[in-house]
């Protein structure tokens, strides 16, 4: 298989040239690295980060933090009705204020193309998705809270925003939908009126399924029914979006600085479909970003209009978000109302498993709106499991709410909290013990590849290995005594466990093509060594948080034996990268690290043929170690540098033979998507008279595959789990019937704080190296958001019925006045 | 933000002078007024800052007993300095996080007399007399409901005297976004009683718990706390329905009392 | 407008503010110390932590005007006089309290405060006094780490190192 270690100690490090294998480096089978290289650099070691030191002294560089020469302020006058048709916005006042410079209103903007969807779905009858219209700024209707239909430009922010206020908008209050299930109801008044309905799509998974699946569930002994909420979130990356446009005249280009997890994916979009901005004329760059978390994938009008504004005005246009408008713009996340069955034999075998889900996609299609209800969340719903038949149902709806797409995790915390809710609330009503009836329905590892009914090829794990691992770092024997010591205080105490699996690094794009998806899913990466042989890598993800400038490094370090030192890593800019997809799905090692390794082979081979050359040696008997080019049996040597100064100073050079320089490009298209998972416990003391819930211990054992460095990788784990619990705790975006927010700020949407949460302990160490890519890595960035919300309602519930109450669900967040509410039954 | 003037005078005289211009606003720490301002939810013409004037700053006993906060010491100081009345300081020392505290000010969180705000219930239990630049004005009378006081417009607040009572507790339930108090109570023993005032939970803001009182001043012990008070007129919110509030005044008086020790 | 003048990072400095003018809108715009962040509009999270006449204060909700005259510090003058990292800044680089660096400002300034205050805080302690600083990123596991080792306590027995 291409890029994997056959045998041990086996060349990894081969691509492909002409259909020929070429064999370019020696390193230890990928599963060793770890425990073979040395701790203080390279692969596995965990170096400190080396973008630290700007954002530890104010030194970071951040969209805000940029400011031009002759900048103005955009401000935009945003609708506070859900549902309103627009009568007229008369906008003479506000262009008369001091200071203002211009004033947008959606008429600018009526043949300005659409903001699209990045995925085409069918319904289950074949009928394509509905598609309606994202315009720029609003015209002829608001629909949502939020909704943006005017802009002001001014000298300062603060003449923008006064003058915001004097535009006269005449806005008629429609009835408003603001729930999946108001929205489908007889009468409800629409979302778009052009597509004549408010359901997007009903999708089925796998249609060819159902039958057998109802047939299942009918005839099993035993079937689980629970029907849940996951609950809607607000991503809530610190740094608010921002975005500054700039126009030249002389040449007629434009720059978009902006806040984005993807400046390619962003620039397409502009180009291709907003505005027509030809891609060469336009360069889109992501500096310093302050999280994402998925809000920061998806191209917003904001940005279309600082551009426009910014070429009619020949003058820079920036605009900031404040909270309050990313509470009411930025996407949100989640928001499912599901109900599920689990059918299994008495003795506790799956049999079956069927979701019907209404999926709430706001007021307009975000860019991976349409994937991430249905590829990414359908398919996981095997889980980690043998279950022979599963079927799946969405309705994606349309809503007077903010747009809704990925978060952190995207699809599949949800298939993950509703598979293993239900396998609790299974194992409870079996009374079989929830650890052992997972086990007892794990795929196992001698069944891999595994092909589930959802249509994934599961390519490697062992969820056994991985329970184990976590019953030893949570030490989960330990909870009776724990339990009894709680109880002494007069706490109730629960501990609840799940698996998960998750799907990251979403591809390859061939397939995702069928699937329905508008782009390809590889990664690019390009290697450029200077002539005196430090390196600078332009790579296609961006980091936002992730510690791409240090992770990088160790990869290409590890392979050429060089210091990492020597290796800078160039992301975020259009203009100084290959194509790139971005960062986003747990994509960015598994993906682009790939084709970073692809770049760094063919820099491998090339150096070689100049070494060869330069030690009038065959090509074939040079060796990379050690930063150094040996011919093998002999005491010859040339050492990196002087190979690099020879590709630039090419004197008494095979010209004919070889290029001078020394810089590749590698794409990289997995051939699967990486499939990390993972067992969780979580207890949590409950306060019976207040119903308040504590998180006291939390535990994760990962299969990550390989990892670069473990710190980083910890750090992501830890994260997650913060949103994870919140999630189950505490956060929850809610609008009222008329579709108004009322979770609009920090007051009202709870953000965990560092006293929500206790120190996690955290182990990665039980793990099955991805099959498919060159590293062996699967991807580590969103698994512990999506593992730890049901593990926190299981321990939940756990703890209640503990206390002889019967209670065997509550929604999330699991907030006080709900779990006393339940206690009272 | 509308845009405004500033002033910060340095007596009381001179802020209550600056305060007669039209529209003026007298500001404190700003922890409420500025984010307020934020949402352009209010547009004085001007803001005079009470933090310079030396008069309103600092805790003391006076000749009866009583402490007196001057109107602009920092909930911080208070907790550093309130030892005297150590359940008032601790109820400082748990307002928002260390950064409000720092600037967040006793005459402004009563002149606000936010809902679910700490120090109204504080005042209310102790008896407390709200001292302004030209009156005396006792805490039954002070509290006219939600955001609502007894002072006239550009009437200053500049010093706050409580009794100390014989023991009292402070007990807050966190509302989980803001961390103000879904409910708090605060219990006072007095020789000649128990006052028992309550925040975050009704329509009507902080009250007292006639109830309550009647019953621990005869009995105080948390078992002689009565049921649970009638919801109706409790607030319902996300963040917890009215039966809920309501079932919280009685643990937190429970607790309150239990801590009285 | 009108001129306001304040002691930065040990340096005087002047610059225009209106009435409305915030302390962070200050820094940030007129002083060009784009180290302190603007992370929300109600007052919560923390990220424009700075000190003034050296107390831990949130930069968004105190106008420029009220810290004429006064001493402030911002992370911009944290780092040693050679410019290495200081104890907090090289703690929370050792045990990675960062990752998109956008709370971080805000975190170390708060954590300077709380261990002029308490110099040996206990976990809870932590937690407790960071309950103005909200971090999206980290869970706060090494957040709170981060602060323990920098005031000299023994971090290696902390679960999930
Ligand atoms: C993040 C956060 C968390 C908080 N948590 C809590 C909490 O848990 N519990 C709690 O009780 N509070 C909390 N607060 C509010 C805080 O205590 C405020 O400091 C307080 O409510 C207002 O005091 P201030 O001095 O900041 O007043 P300002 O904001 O300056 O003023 C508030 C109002 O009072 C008026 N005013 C101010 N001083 C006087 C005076 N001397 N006389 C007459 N009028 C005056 C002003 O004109 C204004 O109308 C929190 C605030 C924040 C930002
Ligand atoms: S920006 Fe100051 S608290 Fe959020
Ligand atoms: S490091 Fe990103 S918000 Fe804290």
């Amino acid at each position: 298989m291409l890029g994997v270690a056959s045998e041990e100690g086996a060349a990894v490090c081969e691509y492909f040239e002409n259909n020929e294998r070429v064999w370019c480096a020696k390193w230890p089978a990928s599963d060793q690295w770890e425990d073979n290289m040395p701790k203080d650099h390279g692969i596995g070691a965990s170096p400190k980060r080396r973008e630290d030191v700007r954002f530890l002294t104010g030194a970071g560089n951040y969209t805000d933090d940029i400011n031009q020469r002759g900048q103005t302020f955009a401000a935009f006058a945003r609708s506070n009705v859900a549902n309103g048709a627009i009568r007229s916005v008369n906008t003479s006042v506000a262009e008369a204020m001091p200071g203002v410079v211009a004033v947008f209103t959606g008429e600018d903007f009526v043949d300005v193309g659409g903001n699209p969807a990045g995925w085409y779905i069918e319904s289950r009858d074949g009928t394509p998705m509905k598609e309606p219209k994202r315009p720029v700024l609003a015209h002829g209707k608001v629909r949502h809270v939020g909704d943006a239909y005017a802009a002001v430009i001014a000298e300062t922010l603060d003449q923008a925003r006064d003058a915001v206020e004097a535009i006269e908008a005449d806005i008629e209050e429609l009835p408003a939908v603001a729930t999946c299930a108001a929205a489908l109801a007889d009468g409800a008044s629409l979302v778009h009126d052009e597509i004549e309905t408010n359901m997007v799509f009903d999708w089925g998974w796998i249609e060819d399924n159902r039958a057998a699946t109802d047939e299942a569930i009918k005839n099993a002994p035993h079937v689980t029914t629970l029907e849940l909420v996951n609950n809607r979130l607000v991503p809530n990356a610190m740094e608010p979006r921002a975005s500054i446009g700039d126009y030249n005249r002389g040449t007629g280009d434009y720059t978009l600085h902006t806040t984005s997890q993807n400046p390619h994916l962003t620039r397409l979009l502009i180009s291709a479909f907003v505005m027509g901005i030809p891609e060469n004329k336009l360069t889109v760059i992501a500096p310093d970003v302050g999280g994402g978390f998925g809000s920061k994938i998806y191209h917003y009008g904001e940005e279309a209009l600082v551009l426009a504004a910014a070429k009619k005005l020949g003058r820079p246009v920036k605009w900031t978000a404040d909270r309050s408008e990313s509470f009411l713009t930025d996407a949100h996340g989640r928001d499912h109302v599901t109900k599920i069955e689990l059918a299994t034999e008495e003795d506790g075998t799956f049999i079956a498993i069927r979701t019907e889900t209404l999926a709430n996609v706001g007021a307009y299609l975000s860019n991976f709106a349409t994937v991430t209800p249905t590829f990414l969340h359908g398919t996981l719903m095997a889980g980690n499991y043998t279950v022979p038949n599963v079927y799946v149902n969405l309705k994606a709806v349309l809503t007077n709410t903010a747009p809704v797409d990925a978060y952190r995790g995207a699809g599949r915390p949800e298939a993950t909290y509703s598979i293993e809710r239900v396998i609790d609330k299974c194992a409870r009503e079996l009374k079989i013990d929830p650890i052992a009836l997972r086990r007892k329905n794990f795929i196992k590892p001698d069944q891999f590849p595994y092909t589930t009914p959802v249509a994934l090829e599961y390519d490697i794990g062992n969820y056994d290995a991985v329970m184990d691992k976590l019953e030893e770092i949570g030490d989960l024997a330990g909870f009776a005594a724990r339990r009894a010591e709680s109880e002494a205080r007069g706490k109730l105490r629960g501990l609840g466990v799940n698996s998960y699996i998750e799907a990251c690094g979403i591809a390859p794009s061939n397939l995702v093509g069928v699937l329905g998806a508008r782009v390809g899913l590889y990664d690019a990466a390009t290697v450029r060594v200077n002539a005196t042989g430090s390196l600078a890598v332009m790579v296609g993800a961006h980091s936002h948080g992730q510690g791409h400038e240090t992770a990088f490094p160790q990869v290409v370090a590890e392979m050429l034996g060089i210091d990492e030192g020597q290796i800078e890593i160039v992301h975020g800019d259009t203009s100084k990268i290959p194509f790139g997809m971005g960062t986003y799905g747990s994509r960015s090692l598994a993906v682009c690290g790939s084709a970073v390794v692809r770049a760094t082979e063919k820099i491998i081979n090339k150096a070689k043929k100049i070494a060869a050359h330069m030690m009038e040696a065959a090509e074939a008997d040079i060796e990379l170690k050690d930063g150094t080019f040996s011919v093998a049996g002999t005491d010859k040597s040339v050492a990196w540098g002087e190979v690099a100064l020879k590709a630039y100073v090419p004197h008494q050079f095979p010209i004919e033979d070889i290029e001078p320089g020394l810089e590749e490009t590698a794409f990289y298209d997995p051939a699967n998507f990486t499939y990390p998972s993972g067992a969780y416990a979580c207890e949590v003391e409950v306060d019976p008279e207040t119903g308040k819930v504590t998180v006291e211990r939390f535990a994760a054992a990962d299969d990550f595959g390989n990892v670069i460095n473990p710190m980083i990788v910890e750090g992501q784990v830890h994260g997650g789990l913060g949103q994870g619990i919140g999630q189950a705790l505490l956060e929850n975006c809610i609008y009222d019937d008329d579709g108004q927010l009322l979770s609009a700020s920090y007051m009202d949407y709870a953000m965990p704080r560092a006293d929500d949460v206790p120190f996690y302990a955290v182990d990665h160490s039980a793990k099955t190296p991805c099959t498919h890519n060159p590293l062996g890595v699967k991807g580590c960035g969103e698994a512990g958001a999506i593992g730890s919300p049901p593990s926190v309602v299981n321990a939940v519930v756990d703890a209640l019925q503990s206390g002889g109450h019967d209670v065997t669900h509550i929604d999330m967040p699991v907030s006080p006045s709900r779990v006393w509410a339940a206690m009272q039954k | 933000m509308y845009n405004f003037e500033f002033e910060k005078p340095g007596s009381i005289a001179d802020a209550v002078a600056a305060l007669g211009s039209e529209d003026a606003q007298a500001l404190g720490g700003g922890q409420t007024l500025i984010p307020t301002l934020k949402q352009r939810l209010a547009a004085p013409s001007k803001l005079v800052s009470l933090t310079g004037i030396a008069e309103m700053q600092g805790v003391c006993m006076d000749d009866d007993g009583r402490m007196c906060i001057g109107a602009v010491t920092s909930h911080e100081d208070v907790a550093a300095q309130g030892a005297s009345y150590a359940a008032l300081a601790d109820l400082a020392g748990n307002i928002g996080d260390p950064a409000v505290r720092a600037r967040g000010t006793i005459g402004g969180s009563l002149a606000n007399n936010d809902p679910s705000a700490c120090y109204p219930a504080g005042a209310l239990a102790s008896g407390a007399t709200i001292v302004t630049n030209s009156r005396e004005i006792a805490a039954d009378d002070y509290f006219q409901g939600m955001f609502t006081t007894a002072l006239e417009e550009g009437e200053i607040i500049t010093d706050v005297k409580f009794p100390v009572p014989e023991a009292a507790n402070y007990q807050k339930f966190e509302q989980p976004a803001s961390r103000f108090a879904l409910v708090g109570v605060f219990v006072a023993k007095f020789a000649d009683g128990v006052r028992v005032a309550v925040t975050g939970a009704s329509e009507e803001g902080v009250h007292r718990w006639a109830a309550a009182e009647e019953a621990l001043s005869a009995n105080f012990s948390a078992d002689a706390v009565p049921d649970a008070p009638d919801a109706d007129g409790m607030i319902a919110d996300l963040h917890g329905t009215s039966a809920y509030r309501a079932h919280l005044v009685a643990v937190l008086t429970r607790r309150a009392v239990a801590a009285c020790g | 407008m009108s001129q306001v003048t304040m002691t930065v990072n040990g340096k005087e400095m002047s610059g225009d503010a209106e009435g409305r003018t915030l302390l962070s809108q200050f820094l940030r715009e007129e002083l060009d110390l784009t180290g302190t962040h603007v992370g929300c509009d109600t007052s919560q999270c923390g990220a424009c932590v700075v000190h003034v006449n050296g107390k831990a204060i949130k930069s968004c909700t105190m106008l420029a005007m009220e810290a004429d005259g006064a001493s402030v510090e911002t992370i911009e003058g944290q780092a040693e006089a050679d410019g290495s990292l200081n104890t907090i800044q090289q703690a929370f680089q050792d045990h990675h309290g960062l990752q998109c660096g956008f709370c971080t400002p805000g975190m170390v300034m708060t954590a300077a405060a709380l261990l002029k205050e308490n110099p040996t805080p206990s976990e809870a302690e932590i937690r407790d006094y960071l309950e103005g600083n909200i971090c999206r990123c980290t869970g706060y596991h090494n957040i709170v780490k981060a602060i323990m080792a920098a005031s000299g306590q023994d971090v290696g027995a902390i679960a999930a190192e």
